[in-house]
């Protein structure tokens, strides 16, 4: 672990700077800052953490770059992220978490919340974080979708608001939404339902992810999709809602239409690549390592939609003065645009995405955002071919991906008699 | 035989055999009695979500002896140490008896049991990977086997299967019952066998009357290493069954994962009592300290 420098307090007296400062962000002129302040924020260092998914060093770089201050970036897993936003709140300063977790950990008091005024991007943030809803007519979707986490009563509280505040517990960075992977030349039909990865012509070739919160979820979109149950929601299920879920689990274990239940990203890609498995529940990331093998993969798209996740930064409790300041300005310049591109362009999506789309090609937005066929290659932030001329993305644009979001991952009420049902299942 | 009273060295030597005793048991303090004993205390106390909160609660060990699903995973961990017993001690018995009786010369012994560490030269995960090509559906055994027309259609049970899991456990192994058992063999005054192939005994009757019985301690000690790793196993299960078969060590990581760690010990108490029981059986039924 690395320690955080000393930050050097001005000499003629913080509060003079901290005015200076904040007549800086709240006149919006990000890159005109006085110059003693920009001085004197150089010495800061932002220590951030959360999931390897956005914590990149690229980003890290493009901070100092451009902010001239330090983010420092610690990348653990999920488990390991719940445990260290809660039990070490003094450790971090900005916390990368999704906010499936962000229902768990903000009503800890470690965080707080962040005061919408100051982020100068905040009214061109898409609509699913402020209302839940991509388009005024879209429908809001089961499980923890993020406005029902995404702002809290006031300052001081850490009460989640049921409407839109001043006072924003996360601001969302990083957001997909889910589904199959299949092989197409493997299945030898079409794929367009959830109840296909339980289709006894799959028998021996299919798998899921065991990542109890996750799995039960792709299992819950097969049982809707099947028209065996009908839940009141995906994202919290009634204890008889999981027993019957999970029943319907054994059974089709049982029935050995499973090859696998996989854990970790490079256990999904390989059970794919080699042929062991034709269709499994996938991450966006993992079909993109398959078809860089040169093996043909496809998120594919299904009738029932997608399970959707997403992350954001926040800011923790003990952050004050000149290192809050930073931490705006950081979390301003993370939806100024580079940020926005440079995640986009993973095939991921970003919160702001008229400021990304500045910081791509015309060819690459219309790819990656609206459904089109490349014009030229598409390359990935590291200058990698990840898809050819005439390529276009599964699932097509942004509205029809992330407009047809059927549940965010979330966190049950029951969820520790959910995992104990999961044991039973993995053991069946 | 008792030291004359009154030597002068007495108190001299009493401090120094403390002395050389201290750093083992400096060692075994910090390392292995210490985390014990915390992991005993966290395993009364609560926890929720997120945080573990110190107390003292019994609902722990209720929950993991009162779960159908706990017994069913000790069961299945039992089927998986029998087996595996069974398996390398029948195999390592052969190997061992092979290289001590049959090999006649020291250098071959020596060159033939080093042979048989070759693969002990990578990690254990590497060789319990590497079977996943060679068993997979499109693997090179099914890839064989296909053309040379002995199949019509690829094995299916030969990866993530209880199969596999035995197969990469008796691959990891055996080994660790060879060398205590071979160790044992070589010791066998060689005049043993030859009186009793003079006094008329068949070659079975040398193993099982001679051989056997003076190879009861390798035996044993073989015992406790392949019965301890596999009941603790949590990787290899997961690996080759692709998730779908559950050990004791998996339950337990699972429980880390998700933060439950009370209850992860509590699990790891009730495993560390069943295993030492276990050993227990095993060196009573064959008294080590007066065999070595």
């Amino acid at each position: 672990m690395t320690r955080r420098i000393a930050i050097h307090r001005p000499k003629f007296g913080r509060r003079s700077a901290l005015q200076l400062a904040g007549a800086a962000i709240a006149s919006g002129a990000v890159g005109g800052f006085p110059t003693i302040w920009a001085q004197k924020i150089k010495d800061v260092t932002l220590r951030q953490f959360g999931t390897g998914v956005s914590n990149l060093n690229a980003i890290a770089e493009k901070v100092k770059q451009d902010l001239g201050f330090t983010l420092q970036m610690t990348a653990l897993d999920t488990d390991a992220v719940t445990q260290k936003a809660v039990t070490q709140p003094k450790s971090y300063d900005v916390a990368d978490i999704e906010y499936f977790l962000c229902k768990k950990v903000f009503p800890t008091g470690v965080l707080q919340p962040m005061d919408t005024r100051k982020i100068t991007n905040y009214d061109k943030i898409v609509p699913i974080f402020i209302t839940g809803k991509l388009t005024p007519a879209s429908q809001v979707a089961q499980g923890t979708a993020p406005h029902t986490v995404g702002f809290v009563e006031s300052k001081a509280s850490t009460k989640f608001a049921s409407q839109p505040t001043e006072w924003m517990t996360l601001i969302p960075t990083i957001y997909n939404a889910d589904t199959l992977g299949i092989r197409p030349d493997l299945v030898g039909r079409p794929i367009r339902n959830w109840k296909d990865l339980v289709d006894p012509a799959f028998k021996g070739k299919t798998a899921i992810l065991s990542i109890p919160g996750i799995g039960i979820m792709d299992a819950a979109m097969v049982m809707e999709s099947l028209g065996r149950i009908k839940y009141g929601d995906k994202g919290n299920m009634t204890r008889a809602e999981i027993d019957t879920t999970v029943a319907f689990l054994i059974e089709t274990k049982k029935a050995g239409q499973f090859r696998a239940f996989w854990k970790t990203f490079d256990e999904s890609v390989n059970l794919m690549a080699s042929g062991e498995v034709i269709i499994q529940s996938m991450w966006s990331p993992a079909v993109a390592a398959v078809r860089s093998k040169g093996i043909s993969c496809t998120y594919q798209p299904l009738a029932e939609g997608y399970r959707a996740w997403g992350g954001g930064l926040g800011i923790a409790k003990h952050l004050s003065g000149l290192e809050l300041d930073a931490a705006y300005e950081y979390i301003n310049w993370y939806l100024s645009g580079w940020v926005g591109a440079y995640l986009n362009r993973q095939g991921y999506y970003s919160a702001v995405l008229e400021t990304a789309k500045q910081f791509m090609s015309p060819d690459e937005w219309a790819f990656w955002m609206e459904g089109k066929p490349a014009k030229t290659d598409i390359l990935s932030p590291e200058g990698k071919v990840m898809e050819k001329a005439g390529a276009v993305r599964d699932g097509g644009s942004f509205e029809e991906r992330m407009g047809h979001v059927a549940c965010w991952n979330s966190v049950m009420t029951e969820d520790r008699y959910m995992v104990q049902k999961w044991n039973e299942f993995i053991v069946a | 035989m008792p030291r004359p009273r009154g030597t002068r060295f007495r108190g001299y030597d009493k401090w120094w055999a403390v002395l050389q005793a201290t750093p083992l048991a400096a060692i075994l303090a910090v390392f292995l009695l210490v985390p014990i004993a915390t992991l005993i205390v966290v395993s009364f106390f609560d926890y929720d979500s997120v945080q573990i909160i110190p107390g003292f609660v019994l609902t722990n060990y209720r929950d993991v002896l009162g779960a159908a699903t706990t017994w069913w995973t000790y069961l299945e961990t039992l089927k998986f140490t029998v087996i595996v017993w069974a398996v390398t001690l029948l195999t390592g018995f052969w190997l061992a008896y092979f290289l001590a009786f049959v090999v006649q010369s020291r250098t071959w012994q020596t060159t033939w049991f080093l042979v048989c560490t070759v693969p002990f030269l990578t990690s254990n995960i590497i060789r319990m990977i590497s079977w996943v090509p060679f068993l997979g559906r499109n693997g090179l055994l099914n890839g064989t086997l296909l053309r040379l027309g002995l199949i019509r259609a690829p094995l299916e049970f030969l990866l993530f299967s209880d199969f596999a899991v035995v197969l990469t456990f008796v691959h990891l192994y055996t080994l660790f019952m060879v060398a205590p058992i071979f160790n044992s063999m070589v010791r066998i005054d060689r005049r043993l066998i030859e009186a009793a192939t003079d006094a008329g005994a068949r070659p079975w009757r040398v193993v099982l009357e001679v051989i056997i019985p003076l190879a009861k301690p390798g035996i044993a000690i073989g015992s406790i290493f392949v019965v301890t790793l596999v009941m603790g196993d949590f990787i290899t299960v997961r690996l080759m069954s692709g998730g779908q078969s559950a050990s004791v060590g998996l339950m337990i990581s699972n429980e880390v994962a998700l933060l439950q760690y009370p209850a992860a010990a509590a699990n790891a108490v009730v495993l560390l009592a069943v295993v030492l029981m276990m050993v227990g059986a095993i060196v009573r039924l064959i008294d080590l300290r007066k065999e070595l």
